[in-house]
This record gives structure tokens, C-alpha cells and sequence, in this order.
């Protein structure tokens, strides 16, 4: 026990406060007002593999790390579509999850955001469409925004998340 | 048996056969009575070069690879199922049948990529499907084995998962808390990935090749490149396999603290999460720094690596090994002390030696389970050779051997690292390619995180891919998670599938 709280007090607090980027910190404060405003509460997210490789699995799982806390700014991961405000969707959406994929996004409430994550979500990227294939997440469902990369870093992520709930609603 | 292909530039590790019919089934029992292991099962339309289908098997034994290639019949490409031999080949079996219509005697009937997403007369790799076919998506009954008894209810979970992780559907047959059996459905990420290798000339494939597993990018890009080289008889540059090796420890080190940090927390361990991923982000960070990538996943190009590193980089990155290293002991010591996170690791998803040989079980879970192959020791290809890997190993066969693999991995890829970089040797970084030889088939293997990565490649005449099929572990791993989980609680699921931490969209191409 007593090497675990030395292990923690050394480590110390290490999340970046709001990233260290003054312009993403006025952002984030922003919209978290502005998620409170329209939402009345946190930010619930429901992360979806439509089809990636993984890669943005990766960067995705990253944000919950305790630099980016994205945690402690009021966002959290939920483990259903029903208690989510937002879909976070990754990879072509591969033919086998097309309806899996269009199921989930009916099974989440209104109001609702959709963010495609990475090339593949946002232009289909190297895998592009095929028999197996459906090619972009707007291809299948509603997108309000999107995030490029191969995998996006986690702070891009963050800030399409951000720029989800600023869009115009629908 | 005759030597059907004879380049020159064929390694001494390698070895491809072809065999009449009688003695498929033949040379397989062969090779498993001399301890190899299945690794892939895939077959080629040459039905333009008027050779019907050809089917292939390769074999891992313990320091060399063999490929077995079986002609079949144009007009009834049927093929004796090794199943009764490789209990782990059903699955490849009907992946073949998915995707080419080639047919095992005695493979299960379900379909297992294809669900009912296209027509099961639509075989996407017969160079005659049609590359702009579209066709709608239909819901799929697919006939799960029913356990039946006084009690026994079934729970039904996927393909979207509860976590930020990949999709599949598991079928748990229980009695109260107590799991009776397990059967897993997979291929719903299947995205068309060896259909597109073959719209592709063979520099581009590289890209593809590092996204069909995005967290094994390196290992695939390598075992892609390896297979280029050979058909091109390049010699790779001493310094570049060095920097490509420096980039598969690297990637396997930020794989296994992530998974550390999430078996911890899957124990009732925030703890173990909170410091691992913060370890992992340092060292994507450090990624981020020298290779401009947190994720390098194209740092492997044909013919060497697409990054140099300064003196002060290479500085960086031994610095950072060291303050790795010693943060990964402290850390070790407290889960091994820690009884709380012991009791849910150990004895927890037992998977004996024996079985794991029978299934014919690869790479990080074999290690765990008695079996201590490792690509980098057994096969030792440059740079490896002459840097005295030690394989991992424990015969434990738990969760807890799969941590402690885990734990002993990431300490010896620190040393290899540091190793490497101390003594990187000068000169250039990447060699030209010539042109590739047509119709003859290269293999890459590399030893990627969950186990050995092969790739098995073919060009045209005309510089592009004319059939590469990537092969990931986890095909051999996933039927031994199913035996894994018998007999233990649900809740204990999640622990025992993340610490074999499978790759899904690998399987599903």
C-alpha cells in the first residue's frame, strides 16, 4: 500500500489543464457551458468500431489517460447507445456492421451528435468502398462532423467532439 | 513433392512445396507430429494461368516455414479439411470457401466472413467478381450451437461492445454465474481488405498492409516489406533493419503497458491504469517527437525505413527506455504484492500447455501456456541474430502468466532497444527496389505483438499486387479463448479476453 502512494504522489497531478492550449482551454470552457446549456448535463459518449483497423481505437481509448482527463471536462465514455448523446464512429463502415451501426445510432436518444473519426470514417480511406465495404459513416448515418488522420491524436478528437455539439442542429 | 518455386533469393528459412492430393492431409499430420504449428490456410484463383485454384498451408516449426501447395480442380475445387489434424483450421477453412468458394470436405456449413452482407455467390478474390459490385445489407440468422440442460440460458453480447473496442459477437451458454461455453462470431469488421491488395501496385500495398491491425501497423508493414524484398532481391541496408526493429519493439512496448494498465483495471486496479496509460502516452509522446507520428504506422517502407535518427534522437529515446524500465519494475512489484489483484489473475482463464498445443495456440499466449516460440529467437533474421532474445515463458497458462509474459516482454524489448540504438550502424536507410519477380511467392513473418505476423505475396508482371493475404495470429488465438472461459464466472470475461487481447479486424481482413 505504501508503494502505491508513494508511486502516486510522485507521479503527481499530470493532466494537462485544459490540454495546455490556451485557445482549445477557452474552447473546451466555452462549450462545456454550452454542452450544459443544450444538454443540462455531461457530455455521454458511446464510441463505435464500425469497421477500423483499430488504430483510432487507440488514440480514442487515450483520451480517457490522466493527461488529457477528458473525464474531469465533463465527457465520459457510456457503455450503451441509450444513455449516450453522442456516437463516436470509426473505420468504412464495414458491410457486416451496417446495420449494427444503423441500429445503434436509432437506439440513441434525442438529441444526438455523430462524429466519424479518422480518414476511413470520414472518405472511406484506404479501404474506399467495395463488396465489403460501405465506404464513409455519412454514407450510413448522419455525421455533424468530422476528424481526419490516420489515427487523429487524441486532441483532435477532442476538438471535433467540441465542434459536433457548436454545428448547427439538424 | 517438387520444388515449385526456386528463386534465388529464397531465404534458408523458407521452404514451398507442392504436393499431389493424397498427400495433403499427409504432409500435415507430418508436421504436426514434428511440433509446427498451422499458421495460415489461403488459396489463389489461377484460373488465368490456367493452374485451376491453389490452395496453400503454411507450417511454423521451430526454424522454418514450410508452405505445402495443393492444385485443385478448376470446375470442383475440393480440398481433404485438415481439421482433424489442426482442430484451429476450421476457421480458415471456411474463410477460404467465404471468399473463393474453394471447399474443404468437411468444413462447418456456416458461412463465417461473408454473413449475409453479399451474395454467397459473390466470391469476392475469383479474378472475375466484379470489382464494382454494391449489394444491401440484410440482417443474418446464424445458427449458434445451443447448449441445452436443466438451467442453462443463454447471453447474447455484441457485435457492438460495451467498451471503446472492436466489434464481435460472444455467445455465452450459462448456468447461473458459471460458463458453460462460449462461442464467438466474428467477421463483422470484414472490409474487403484482400479484394483491395489487389487493386494496388506493390509500393501502395504497404499502407495497406500496416491497417489491417492498426495497433500491429509495424509488424504488418515489416512482413510486407520483407515479402517485397524477396521478390526484388533487395538487400535491406544493415542500419535500416536495425531502426525497423527499434519501431516493433517500440510498438510492442506501447501495446503491452496499455494492456497491463487495462488488465489492472479489469482487476478492480484503477491504479494500474492510471500509471500505465500515462507511461504509454510518454512514450507515443517520444513517437510523436522523433518519428512524427505517435503512431509510426508507415515509419517500415519497401526497402528500409522512411525516418533516420540524430544522435540526439537516438539519445532521446535510450533516456526514455531507462526511466521506462525503471517505472515497469516498481510497477510489477505492486501488482505482484497487491492480493487483491492476485486472486483475480491467478488460476483465472487457464489455458494448460496441452491444450494450448492442440489448438495449436501462437505468439504471447503460447508463451504464457508452456510454449516458448518467438520469431525473434527461433528464426533470429536480421537484426535479431546476434542480439540473444530471450523468449518469455510460463507454464501457468492464466491470466497471470499473461501478465507476467507481458511484464518479462516489455523489460526485454527496453534491452533490445537500448541494445540497438547504442550500436546502430551507419550508412544509408532505405536500398532501391528492382522489379519484382511475377508469380512467385514471397513471405514476410514477423514476430508482431500478439505473435507471428505473416504476409504472403504475389506480383504481376507489371509491378502490382496480384494476391496478398495477411495473416494474424489471433486466428489461431480466438478458438482458445473460447476454451479458455469454460468453467469460469461471466464477470471474470472481460479480464480473461484482455489478457489475450485479441485483434479482430486481423481476422476479419
Amino acid at each position: 500500500m505504501l508503494d502505491i502512494l508513494k508511486r502516486i504522489a510522485r507521479t503527481g497531478i499530470v493532466s494537462e489543464p485544459q490540454l495546455k492550449l490556451a485557445d482549445l482551454l477557452s474552447e473546451r470552457d466555452t462549450l462545456h457551458a454550452e454542452i450544459a446549456g443544450i444538454l443540462g448535463r455531461a457530455l455521454a459518449i458511446r464510441q463505435v468500431d464500425a469497421g477500423s483497423c483499430n488504430g483510432c481505437e487507440l488514440e480514442i481509448n487515450a483520451l480517457n489517460n490522466p493527461i488529457y482527463n477528458i473525464e474531469g471536462a465533463g465527457i465520459r465514455f457510456v457503455a450503451s447507445p441509450r444513455h449516450a448523446d453522442l456516437l463516436l464512429v470509426t473505420g468504412p463502415v464495414a458491410k457486416n456492421m451496417e446495420i449494427a451501426l444503423k441500429r445503434t445510432y436509432d437506439a440513441t436518444p434525442e438529441p444526438k451528435y455523430v462524429v466519424a473519426v479518422g480518414d476511413c470514417g470520414c472518405t472511406g480511406g484506404i479501404f474506399g468502398e467495395s463488396y465489403a465495404s460501405c465506404g464513409r459513416v455519412s454514407n450510413v448515418i448522419p455525421v455533424d462532423a468530422e476528424v481526419s488522420g490516420c489515427p487523429p491524436a487524441p486532441t483532435a478528437i477532442l476538438r471535433g467532439i467540441l465542434s459536433a455539439l457548436a454545428s448547427p442542429r439538424r | 513433392m517438387n520444388a515449385a518455386n526456386s528463386g534465388s533469393d529464397m531465404p534458408a528459412w523458407l521452404v514451398i512445396e507442392r504436393v499431389v492430393r493424397s498427400h495433403w492431409s499427409l504432409s500435415a499430420r507430418g508436421e504436426r507430429d514434428a511440433g509446427a504449428v498451422l499458421l495460415a490456410l489461403w488459396a489463389d484463383d489461377r484460373r488465368d494461368l490456367g493452374e485451376g485454384f491453389l490452395l496453400r498451408a503454411a507450417y511454423l516449426g521451430a526454424s522454418r516455414l514450410r508452405v505445402i501447395e495443393l492444385a485443385l480442380d478448376e470446375a470442383a475445387p475440393a480440398f481433404p479439411s485438415l481439421v482433424e489434424i489442426y482442430p484451429g483450421a476450421v476457421r480458415m477453412e471456411c474463410a477460404v470457401r467465404d471468399v473463393l468458394g474453394v471447399q474443404a470436405d468437411s468444413a462447418d456449413s456456416r458461412a463465417w466472413l461473408r454473413h449475409a452482407g453479399w451474395p454467397v455467390d459473390y466470391l469476392p478474390l475469383r479474378h472475375d467478381a466484379d470489382r464494382s459490385a454494391r449489394f444491401a445489407a440484410q440482417a443474418e440468422d446464424y445458427a449458434f450451437v445451443r447448449v441445452e440442460g436443466d438451467g442453462v440460458h443463454e447471453i447474447a453480447v455484441g457485435p457492438v461492445h460495451a467498451g471503446t473496442i472492436e466489434p464481435g459477437h460472444f455467445r455465452f451458454s450459462v448456468v447461473g454465474e458459471k460458463v458453460l461455453r462460449l462461442e464467438q462470431r466474428l467477421g463483422y469488421v470484414h472490409k474487403g481488405i484482400e479484394q483491395r491488395f489487389s487493386q494496388m501496385d506493390l509500393q501502395q500495398g504497404q499502407r495497406l498492409a500496416a491497417r489491417v491491425s492498426g495497433d500491429t501497423a509495424v509488424a504488418y508493414s515489416w512482413a510486407y516489406c520483407m515479402a517485397l524484398e524477396q521478390l526484388c532481391g533487395t538487400r535491406v541496408p544493415a542500419r535500416a533493419q536495425q531502426l525497423r526493429a527499434v519501431l516493433l519493439e517500440r510498438e510492442r512496448i506501447a501495446n503491452h503497458l496499455g494492456d497491463l494498465g487495462a488488465l489492472g483495471n479489469d482487476a478492480g486496479f484503477g491504479f494500474g491504469l492510471t500509471q500505465f496509460s500515462l507511461l504509454k502516452e510518454r512514450l507515443l509522446r517520444a513517437n510523436a517527437e522523433v518519428y512524427g507520428a505517435r503512431y509510426p504506422m508507415d515509419g517500415i517502407v519497401p526497402g528500409g525505413v522512411a525516418t533516420n535518427l540524430s544522435s540526439q534522437q537516438i539519445e532521446r529515446l535510450r533516456e526514455q527506455g531507462m526511466v521506462l524500465e525503471a517505472a515497469v519494475v516498481e510497477l510489477r512489484a505492486i501488482y505482484d504484492e497487491h492480493a487483491g489483484v492476485q486472486d483475480r489473475f491467478v488460476t483465472t482463464g487457464r489455458m494448460s500447455p496441452e491444450l494450448a498445443q492442440r489448438l495449436g495456440v501462437v505468439g504471447l499466449a503460447a508463451r504464457a501456456s508452456g510454449s516458448p516460440r518467438d520469431l525473434r529467437s527461433d528464426l533470429a533474421l536480421a537484426p535479431y541474430a546476434g542480439l540473444g532474445v530471450q523468449a518469455a515463458g510460463s507454464a501457468q497458462g492464466d491470466v497471470a502468466a499473461r501478465v507476467a509474459v507481458r511484464f518479462d516482454e516489455v523489460i526485454e524489448s527496453l534491452r533490445l532497444c537500448d541494445l540497438l540504438l547504442q550500436d546502430l550502424a551507419g550508412g544509408a536507410i532505405h536500398a532501391e527496389l528492382g522489379a519484382a519477380a511475377a508469380q512467385q511467392l514471397g513471405i514476410g513473418l514477423v514476430e508482431g505483438w500478439r505473435g507471428p505476423v505473416m504476409i504472403a505475396l504475389e506480383a504481376t508482371v507489371d509491378g502490382r499486387i496480384r494476391r496478398c493475404h495477411p495473416h494474424d495470429p489471433s486466428w489461431q488465438n480466438w478458438p482458445a479463448l473460447e476454451h479458455a472461459i469454460i468453467g469460469n464466472i461471466v464477470p471474470d470475461f472481460p479480464l480473461i479476453n484482455k489478457s489475450f487481447n485479441l485483434s479482430y479486424s486481423g481476422q476479419d481482413l
